[in-house]
């Protein structure tokens, strides 16, 4: 079973060093802590353990260093910064595997960014050495990108030239879209296995700046000092503890403190329930640190995080998630409204977006999502994001004979209108509303009251709304029906429906990502017996099948 | 600037017809001379020395003997005669004719290979470059300077390659192979041992024989190259090669002859006392410098010498020779590796493994110079012997990279290793010994006191002949 949760404790491959304002993040893998037997993890190759350990530093910096204005991400080994995603574990590894294992790390990428822009934590790519693949990636995801000009240290993207297949962590996307390198430029620089260096690289915006390697080391420290330097985030507060997460497993049921998951084997399908807050929130926030990871929402998104990463790695046949919820809507209100009240508070703020981006992971899972709202369910705002994120929503009409908890009922809060945007940029909601700006209106005019079934449906929050006869069978068909569906069909007709609207660098990436990279990591050219990637170091030559598709 | 290219380069590449190559080296090669004066042997730019050229490929032009000053040598571009008819001869493209120019989809291989070749030849000139003023006589300034001059030559012969089939990437490349310097904290050299001091003369017959038998065995297996300008560069830079280990042989050779006369002589083992180098100084530089050329050969398992080969783009040394398919992708190489604690062969596939298996050809090459030079001790009726450590031993790149092996191919403890490594590597002492001895010696015929004159003199020249003039 894959494990994600993690502590620097624990690190086999980072090493992680605060001082002052300025984090250091050095890459240095051990080359049998792979995750898998049968590669060795050589020249800063990293696999899905790597990636494990970058996603939580990057989580940790954020709550735990409230003082880190900037975090540059280095390589503690000799001229060699990093090769990139492990090239044998990538042909040794399952498909499902490699589709996974892309995604996690662009949604890492893509916090790293999100860090940059939204935490006040700017992150720099000291590049002291060979910069390759998925380690060019990893760089181009940060905001800066310094490189040694020592003669030989080299950026490239070789996937296309050495192995057959892209780059796999949105590299093509950001070279154009964020870096602006123009697209000429880019063609020739991805068909080029060793890539640019020096004067040359710095002209094409491949690299921000290249420096001699007497004068690196003194170079990044100024650079990011400049950066920490303009950062907002507080120098003199302490940062939140992130401690183990609790998770017990006791056979198809997982319980945290906020989360019960339920795995219905039979009919491929879990539950996931969410529990609201059972008390008021903190008066302020100076409480809501003193509770730390177990503020709510906090606590909530760690969970919720986990068990996304848990089932979709560790329960692949599962193809149905359920979404249901258990609590007071008041309470998830009255939490909401700290969030919004007190959005200026760096806590409040990662809180906010953490769970903006455990909401983001939701949206990306290849499974079908249900929501089901039931007599109580605390669907409120910050959890009313699920049941948008939903690929259905079940609403039952009413209550049912004999249980006397309150009827059905959904709540909107302002959270509802802009702290949770999608990939593509649009809340949920404009997304669910195809961003007609009556029907948002319509809405918004409903923030803070109770809807049920009928007003629900009407203002499009619920798809179906069967009434207690009708609700048992026809949530049951409906997971059943799902389960008889080709798993490959629906997780491609989900993706297409669930980002309407425009696209943004974000969204672009996954798209390309699922459409190009996913389709070329199926073709004989790539993992054929004869393919690049199953030839990779062998020695022998590729042989490609010469039709354009 | 109009150049006589005829008599300022010899060449056979038709250069005085080829314009583009003519533009490239306008520019290449008043470079190439600053870097020379700048980087070249120290203070000795001046001398007239006793030098051989290369005019031509064949038996009469290929060794010009006569007095020239370093600056003024003719720096020339000679590729061996082109053999009719010839084929690629392993790899996937086994069998097709030789390519003449270069195949793109191999365009970027090749010129990294080049590259790193050509990067170490500056390198060693640079290394060198302090030598002469401790030079024990005239003979071996001279033998000094042939080596620089020809390694100079042989990054001649690499950037012809690069201007004339590579477009602007490869007079870019040209460029850097000038900017970079051993040693240099922010442009060194691109290989580890280049960017080692070369600081002694001992060390320098040790490098010439050892590490510059490294450059032999990449150039005969380049030389086997189906890119046909590239294997006709490198087998005539191999006849050049050659002169260089014949410095280092017979460099340590004299060595050793020295101190057998001085132990017979007063009956003794330590000549230290006498301005020799005892034999087990002698063992522990020959430690370092065998152990430090080996991880010149790169990693045991490598893809990248197994893409070359496939490529058809770098074979296996004597590849003509070798009975097999050529091919390689059903066969498998013994390999030294680490197993359960010990160091012990095992099969791998022998494409990966042609490192291993280069290195072991070069290993084989090595053990020869090592029994003539104990046929010298012998029959001055010592009792020593000189060894080729274990092939693990003391490596920083590969499969014994960090870890402790002693020269029989033990796997010791860092502390065992600690407390024994003075000796099996060259200690303080031992450096400061040999460094105490380096005084020049520059009358005709006089020798310094820790070497034997040669058997015989360059080009059949008298023991007293005037090889460098110092007026």
């Amino acid at each position: 079973m894959l494990e994600f949760r993690t502590d620097p404790s624990r690190y086999k491959h980072w090493k992680l060093a605060v001082e002052g304002r300025v984090a250091t993040l050095a890459l240095d893998v051990a080359e049998g802590g792979g995750l898998f037997p049968g590669y060795e993890l050589k020249l800063n190759s990293y696999d899905l353990g790597v990636d494990i350990e970058l996603a939580d530093a990057m989580l940790r910096l954020r709550f735990e260093h409230p003082e880190v204005g900037a975090v540059v991400v280095t390589s503690a080994k000799d001229r060699v910064f990093c090769a990139g995603a492990n090239i044998r574990m990538l042909s040794g590894a399952t498909h499902g595997h490699k589709v996974n294992f892309c995604k996690f790390t662009n949604e890492t990428r893509n916090a790293i960014e999100d860090a940059s822009v939204h935490s006040g934590q700017v992150w720099l790519a000291a590049v002291n050495g060979a910069c390759a693949g998925g380690g060019y990636e990893l760089a181009l995801a940060c905001e800066k990108i310094l490189l040694i000009d020592d003669g030989s240290s080299a950026v490239s993207l070789p996937e296309v030239p050495l192995l057959a297949v892209l780059p796999g962590t949105g590299g093509l996307t950001r070279l154009v879209d964020k870096r602006k390198v123009r697209r000429d430029r880019a063609d020739f620089f991805c068909t080029t296995e060793e890539g640019l260096r020096g004067k040359r690289a710095v002209e094409w915006r491949l690299v921000d700046e290249v420096v001699p390697r007497s004068r690196f080391t003194d170079t990044v420290a100024a650079r990011a000092t400049e950066l920490a330097a303009q950062s907002a985030r507080p120098a003199g507060e302490s940062g939140i503890a992130l401690p183990p997460l609790a998770r017990a497993i006791d056979g198809d049921r997982i319980d945290y403190d906020t989360l019960t998951l339920r795995i219905d084997r039979e009919r491929g399908a879990v539950e996931i329930i969410v529990k609201g807050p059972t008390d008021a929130p903190p008066y302020d926030v100076a409480v809501a640190k003193r509770q730390g990871a177990a503020f709510w929402p906090l606590s909530l998104a760690r969970a919720l995080d986990d068990a996304i990463l848990h089932l979709r790695f560790n329960e692949e046949t599962i193809g149905t998630w359920v979404l249901r919820s258990e609590g007071m809507l008041d309470a998830v209100a009255a939490y909401d409204a700290l969030l919004a009240r007190d959005s200026s508070d760096w806590f409040i703020r990662e809180a906010t977006l953490y769970l903006k981006r455990v909401l983001k992971r939701l949206d990306l899972s290849a499974r079908t999502i249900f929501g089901l709202v039931e007599p109580g369910s605390c669907f409120a705002g910050t959890l009313a994001e699920l049941l948008l994120a939903a690929d259905r929503v079940y609403m039952l009409d009413g209550s049912i004979e004999g249980d006397n908890r309150p009827p059905a009922r959904v709540r909107l809060t302002p959270m509802n209108f802009g702290a949770y945007p999608m990939v593509t940029g649009l809340t949920r909601l404009k997304a669910r509303l195809q961003d007609d700006a009556t029907a948002i209106a319509d809405a918004a005019a409903r923030i803070g009251e109770d809807l049920d079934a009928a007003e629900a449906e009407k203002l499009g929050l619920a798809t179906f709304t069967p009434d207690e006869i009708d609700w048992e069978d026809e949530v049951r068909l409906a997971i059943e029906e799902r389960a008889a569906f080709s798993p490959d069909a629906l997780t491609g007709l989900e993706a297409s429906l669930r980002f309407p609207g425009p696209e943004t660098m974000e969204s672009k990436i996954f798209a390309r990502l699922s459409a190009w990279q996913n389709w070329i990591f199926q073709r004989p050219n790539a993992v054929g017996p004869a393919g690049a990637l199953k030839r990779y170091g062998t020695g022998q030559r590729p042989e490609f099948d010469r039709g354009r598709v | 600037m109009a150049i006589d290219y005829i008599e300022r380069i010899p060449n056979n590449v038709d250069l005085s017809r080829d314009r583009r190559l003519q533009r490239a080296l306008e520019e290449w090669q008043p470079r190439y001379l600053d870097w020379w004066r700048e980087m070249g042997p120290e203070s000795y730019q001046g001398l007239d020395v006793y030098l051989r050229t290369a005019t031509s490929v064949d038996a009469k032009g290929w060794a010009s003997f006569g007095h020239v000053k370093m600056p003024e040598y003719r720096w020339g571009i000679f590729l061996a005669e082109p053999e009719a008819g010839r084929t690629i001869g392993f790899g996937e493209h086994k069998g097709e004719p030789v390519w003449q120019e270069v195949p793109g989809e191999y365009r970027g291989v090749l010129r990294r290979l080049i590259v790193t070749q050509g990067d170490t030849e500056p390198a060693s000139v640079e290394q060198q470059r302090h030598l002469g003023h401790t030079a024990p006589s005239l003979y071996d300034l001279r033998n000094l300077f042939q080596v620089n001059v020809e390694e100079g030559r042989h990054l001649w012969a690499m950037v012809y390659l690069l201007h004339a089939y590579f477009g602007r990437d490869g007079r870019e490349e040209a460029e850097t192979l000038l900017e970079r310097r051993s040693g240099d904290e922010d442009k060194p050299r691109i290989l580890g041992a280049f960017n080692e001091k070369t600081p002694d003369w001992l060390s320098f017959f040790m490098f010439t024989y050892f590490t510059d038998r490294d450059g032999k065995y990449q150039l005969a297996s380049l030389a086997e190259s189906g890119f046909d300008p590239l294997a006709r560069t490198c087998r005539f830079m191999l006849t050049e090669e050659a002169h260089h280990m014949f410095v280092g042989e017979t460099g340590i050779g004299r060595v050793i002859q020295r101190t057998c006369e001085l132990m017979r002589e007063h009956k003794v083992h330590d000549v230290a006392p006498f301005g020799a180098i005892n034999l087990d100084t002698m063992q522990r530089y020959l430690n370092f410098h065998y152990s430090v050329s080996l991880d010149l050969f790169g990693s045991e398992i490598s893809t990248n010498a197994a893409n070359f080969y496939s490529m058809g783009l770098k074979g296996r040394f004597e590849e003509g020779r070798r009975e097999d398919d050529h091919r390689l992708t059903d066969a498998f190489y013994p390999v030294l590796a680490l197993d359960g604690g010990r160091v012990a062969s095992r099969d791998e596939p022998a494409l990966t493994s042609l490192n291993a298996r280069l290195r072991d050809d070069y290993s084989t090459d090595c053990a020869r110079g090592v029994v003539r030079w104990n046929q010298v001790i012998k029959r001055h009726g010592i009792d020593f012997e000189l060894k080729l450590p274990h092939q693990a031993f003391n490596r920083r790149i590969g499969a014994f990279a960090n870890m402790h092996v002693t020269p029989e191919g033990e796997v010791i403890s860092k502390e065992t290793w600690n407390a024994a490594v003075d000796r099996w590597l060259p200690t303080e002492q031992d450096r400061a010994h040999v460094q105490s001895l380096m005084k020049p010696v520059r009358e005709p015929g006089k020798f310094a006191s820790w070497i034997a004159p040669p058997a015989r003199g360059i080009n059949n020249q008298p023991a007293d002949f005037q090889y460098v003039k110092f007026s």
